[in-house]
């Protein structure tokens, strides 16, 4: 492990909003057994559970607190001048972080949509869903990367891509989708899994190609905001 | 104590940071207004009140801004956007920035091993020796207080035994054991022809450490050179006393005769006395005051803060 990953790691879990986080995915597993085991239709809770908070919520909220804390916490508590101050490529400081913000989002929120598409579906629908996710958490930690270091308040500004954009504008302006990594996961999973709980009109070539470009462009983007990082406000 | 070494990691090559013509403004305000300096083996401090542009000055230098104007190369080879500096360079920033869930062993460790070194381990412990933080170690930074922060935080600027070492106000928060200890392990680099230089806005700290200073003020470079002929032109500077009294007039009258007074200005709120001397005008004043039989009633120097001697070499 690379010294980067592991101070990354050791700042990651050691804060208390991480542990916040737990909770969340809790309540998904929670859900889908509730459902299950009442024995409600899965046609009737598939579609809220798994794509209402699984894909829309849990998903996103979970990449924009990890994302935004493998490298935003450290700028904001300054202590990124230690890793800065080194004679790394920034790439090097860039990658293993958004290999830790991926891993730990994917490995969140995989286990409880896999448990939650396996209770409405099958196992295959299960796999799929958590594959699905696990490449939408790197478009997302990617995307979110690069915004702790384009703005100092980046967890507003990805709360406004996740709730405006991909929730409400999703739903009713149906163009704006091809640009929501949500629709992407939707789109991917159903192609491995082919259901009717989940629909999307992005296409999976659409949802292929765009999920790369926003993984590559944004952490190339993170990279070269890296390279110019600027300590400011401080002027004494 | 222990005592500091600088056999222990002897520089073999030396490095130059050179400023040419750097400014820096935000918007409208001119934080580094047209410096340039160069900086070469032994120790600088970089003296100036606080809002002076110093620390906006270091982030130049070592990389952390881009200057408006002007370079910031360090031999030959710009700072801004070129992470090799590093190699050459260390940095202890002013904000007091740890990782505080390492403790001081793995945090120092940590550098050297982002800093590719061959041996880390004995690296990050030549380093906690170098600034006496053995004894505390392996207990978590988050513990420590604020001079045993700084001091983790030396030592891991020091970890890769850089050339050149920049130091934001390194004695703030230090009691008086920490900051000689630090005073001698800075002389003892400089002495090992390591470039180094700290920032301070406390004359009397520059003084115990450097003897070249670069004095700044308001963004620009006031003064700069040997720190006692500094000293001399802020001693031997015009004193100025505001004086009240119980007959201004008379007093005024009095004064104008005595060798140590340069000028007088009389005002309905009193009168403002400019001294080239300022022990000769305040021996002077109650002689001159009995022998007219005027009652001193109020006498406050004026500009005795670092601020005025500051602008006074400004001036200069």
């Amino acid at each position: 492990m690379s010294t980067v990953t592991w101070i990354t790691a050791r700042g990651l879990f050691g804060r208390r909003r991480f542990l916040m986080l737990l909770p969340l995915p809790a309540v998904l597993v929670a859900l889908a057994v509730l459902c299950w085991s009442l024995g409600v239709a899965p046609a009737d809770w598939g579609p809220p559970v798994l794509v209402g908070l699984g894909l829309a919520v849990v998903l996103p909220v979970l990449a924009l607190v990890v994302g935004t804390g493998v490298l935003g916490a450290e700028i904001d508590d300054g202590t990124v001048v230690h890793v800065l101050t080194k004679p790394l490529p920034r790439w090097q400081i860039v990658l293993p972080k958004l290999a830790v913000a991926t891993g730990v989002s994917a490995a969140t929120v995989a286990v409880p949509i896999f448990v939650a598409g396996m209770l409405a579906d099958s196992v295959r629908l299960g796999g799929a869903l958590a594959a699905a996710s696990a490449l939408g958490a790197l478009a997302y930690s990617a995307l979110f990367l690069a915004m702790s270091l384009l703005t100092r308040r980046p967890v507003l500004l990805g709360l406004v891509y996740v709730l405006i954009w991909e929730g409400l504008l999703g739903r009713f302006v149906s163009g704006t989708r091809v640009l929501s990594i949500q629709q992407w996961v939707i789109a991917l999973a159903d192609r491995s899994a082919p259901t009717d709980l989940l629909s999307t009109t992005v296409s999976v070539p659409v949802a292929v190609v765009l999920t790369a470009l926003v993984a590559i462009g944004f952490t190339a983007l993170a990279v070269d905001r890296l390279r110019s990082f600027s300590i400011a406000g401080e002027t004494s | 104590m222990t005592t500091i070494s600088a056999e222990a990691a002897p520089a073999v090559t030396t490095s130059t940071l050179d400023l040419a013509g750097v400014s820096r403004w935000y918007g409208n305000v001119v934080a580094v207004n047209d410096v340039s300096m160069r900086l070469g083996p032994g120790v600088t401090g970089l003296l100036g009140p606080n809002g002076a542009g110093k620390t906006t000055l270091l982030h130049m230098m070592a990389g952390f801004l881009a200057p408006s104007r002007g370079a910031v190369t360090l031999d030959g080879e710009p700072t801004w956007r070129n992470p090799s500096v590093y190699r050459r360079l260390g940095l202890v920033s002013e904000r007091e920035a740890v990782h505080t869930f390492l403790t001081a062993y793995e945090f120092v460790l940590a550098s050297a091993k982002l800093h590719r070194l061959p041996d880390p381990a004995a690296a990050a412990r030549r380093a906690i020796a170098l600034v006496e933080l053995e004894g505390a170690q392996d207990r978590r930074i988050g513990t420590y207080s604020k001079g045993m922060r700084q001091r983790a935080r030396v030592a891991a600027a020091l970890v890769h035994d850089p050339q050149v070492l920049l130091l934001d106000e390194p004695f703030n928060g230090m009691d008086p054991r920490q900051r000689l200890h630090m005073m001698t392990l800075l002389h003892s680099l400089g002495d090992a022809g390591r470039t180094i230089l700290f920032s301070s806005h406390i004359l009397e700290e520059v003084e115990q450490v450097s003897g070249t200073v670069q004095v700044m003020v308001a963004g620009r470079l006031a003064a700069s050179g040997d720190f006692r002929t500094i000293r001399r032109l802020m001693t031997n500077r015009p004193h100025v006393f505001a004086v009240r009294s119980t007959d201004d007039r008379a007093l005024a009258v009095a004064l104008m005769a005595e060798p140590s007074v340069t000028g007088v200005e009389l005002a309905r709120t009193g009168l403002t006395v400019r001294a080239g001397d300022y022990g000769a005008f305040t021996r002077a004043l109650p002689k001159v005051a009995l022998a007219h039989g005027i009652r001193v009633r109020r006498l406050l120097p004026e500009d005795e803060s670092l601020e005025s001697v500051f602008s006074y070499l400004l001036e200069g």
